[in-house]
């Protein structure tokens, strides 16, 4: 059953400081959505709210499949994923990063070993597989944050700001990977939910184009 | 000065030889301090990952109560240990008092809060995003857990080492303990003090280049480990 994601009236403050006001917005499944706003507009507090790593002061986040809401519990967690800005890499190989997502969901070995070395090949690391993930440029930890996410097959995929911090080069690497995974998963209705600051970007990677402003969301 | 040329060769040809006696004082500290600090890591580190990552009750005061106790003068263990351990002590049934075991229990309490403060340093400094991310991956509360355990794993060893380091050069607490009985508890350091007072250096230098090897030899390791985790922070402090 295909995933979808329904925000309704969420509030958010830090420190007294009102993020999201009253912020609601449907995600259907399938295509990819690019979320833009000014630095500080909400973006990454709604990503992070909407992967479930924070709960809102207000509103509610439901995630549907077959009309009926889902449990928020591990097995809706493991269906979708959050490459976060800071990407969070583990102090341990490439490899290793890229198969924690299979290991912890109790994959057998030799399924991990295929299934890792061919999301390496897709994002252009296989050849630094057995690197120290800690030792990689700035482009390539962001691929490795997607291939980590994309190698657990989410059904929805959250990326916070991917391309940012990024050279022109790895850009158009990201880019091309984002469009990649779009076009082979037409069929299984996969969602991309993405942040960024670059218009140019969003028009080239968008099904939808939403802006946040005011804490609040509307379609471009 | 002739005395003590004659002892450090003395020494020498002892440790060349594999004296049995020697042997014996140092399989004995090693099974002791190994003991302890096993127990000490298998009570020590569950208890630092809990400080680091769960809001528990009192946690401040439990924080500094082990920043305190690092710092234990062995001897008060010792006599605390003897206490109880004493014939009208409350565990004094036990029949404790002057066997290995009672020295590991005094290297025990030595090493637990050198294990717990340090496990929890090495926690808390792990980087908020790693629990994040592994998240963000699908991993259960535990699964996190174990993922942060496993980023602290340098501190977590470098305090580990430091307090084998600890343990294994300590001699008040045993000293009262154990009776520094020969052959049964009598370990490096309890011999360099009883045979430097009886005035036979040849054991007591033997053992002192011991103890000092492998003084070298934890420091050696704490540095090497430091030094993996610096490179590793280095690593991504110039991105």
């Amino acid at each position: 059953m295909n995933l979808s994601l329904s925000i309704s009236s969420v509030s958010k403050s830090y420190n007294g400081k009102t993020v999201l006001k009253d912020c609601s917005y449907c995600f259907d499944s399938g295509g990819i959505y690019v979320l833009m706003g000014a630095n500080g507009s909400g973006k990454s507090t709604f990503l992070r709210i909407c992967a479930l790593l924070e709960e809102p002061d207000r509103g509610e986040v439901n995630y549907l499949s077959g009309g009926s809401i889902i449990k928020k519990d591990i097995s809706l967690r493991r269906r979708i994923t959050l490459v976060l800005p800071g990407i969070g890499i583990f102090n341990t190989t490439v490899f290793n990063n890229v198969a924690y997502g299979l290991r912890i969901r109790g994959l057998k070995s030799g399924e991990i070993k295929d299934r890792v070395e061919r999301v390496l090949d897709f994002v252009g690391l296989i050849h630094k597989r057995n690197q120290n993930a800690l030792t990689l440029s700035s482009g390539e930890m962001q691929r490795l944050g997607i291939a980590r996410a994309i190698v657990i097959e989410p059904e929805i995929l959250f990326l916070d700001e991917p391309t940012a911090s990024v050279d022109k080069e790895n850009t158009e690497i990201i880019e091309r990977i984002i469009l990649d995974i779009k076009s082979g998963s037409q069929r299984s209705h996969k969602t991309f939910i993405i942040t960024t600051h670059d218009m140019a970007q969003a028009e080239r990677l968008a099904d939808s184009i939403l802006i946040m402003a005011e804490g609040r969301i509307t379609r471009a | 000065m002739h005395s003590i040329f004659l002892g450090f060769k003395e020494a020498f040809l002892l440790i060349l030889n594999l004296d049995r006696e020697l042997t014996g004082i140092i399989f004995l500290s090693f099974r002791v301090s190994g003991a302890a600090l096993l127990i000490a890591t298998a009570m020590g580190l569950p208890i630092g990952a809990l400080l680091g990552l769960k809001r528990i009750p009192m946690k401040a005061m439990l924080i500094s109560l082990s920043n305190t106790f690092m710092g234990l003068p062995p001897v008060v263990v010792g006599l605390f240990v003897y206490i109880l351990l004493s014939r009208s002590g409350p565990l004094g049934f036990m029949g404790l008092l002057y066997t290995p075991s009672a020295m590991v229990i005094a290297q025990t309490i030595l090493a637990f809060p050198i294990v717990v403060s340090l496990c929890h340093s090495a926690i808390v400094s792990v980087n908020p995003i790693i629990k994040q991310a592994s998240m963000t991956l699908g991993a259960t509360p535990f699964q996190s857990t174990i993922t942060i355990i496993k980023e602290a794993r340098y501190g977590i060893i470098s305090g580990i080492v430091a307090a084998f380091g600890r343990v294994m050069a300590e001699v008040g607490a045993i000293l009262i303990v154990g009776g520094n009985i020969a052959g049964y508890t009598r370990v490096m350091t309890t011999t360099i003090a009883l045979e430097t007072d009886k005035g036979n250096f040849e054991l007591a230098i033997a053992l002192g280049i011991i103890l000092l090897m492998l003084s070298l030899i934890i420091n050696a390791i704490l540095h090497s480990i430091q030094r993996r985790a610096i490179s590793g922070a280095r690593r991504i402090d110039i991105k």
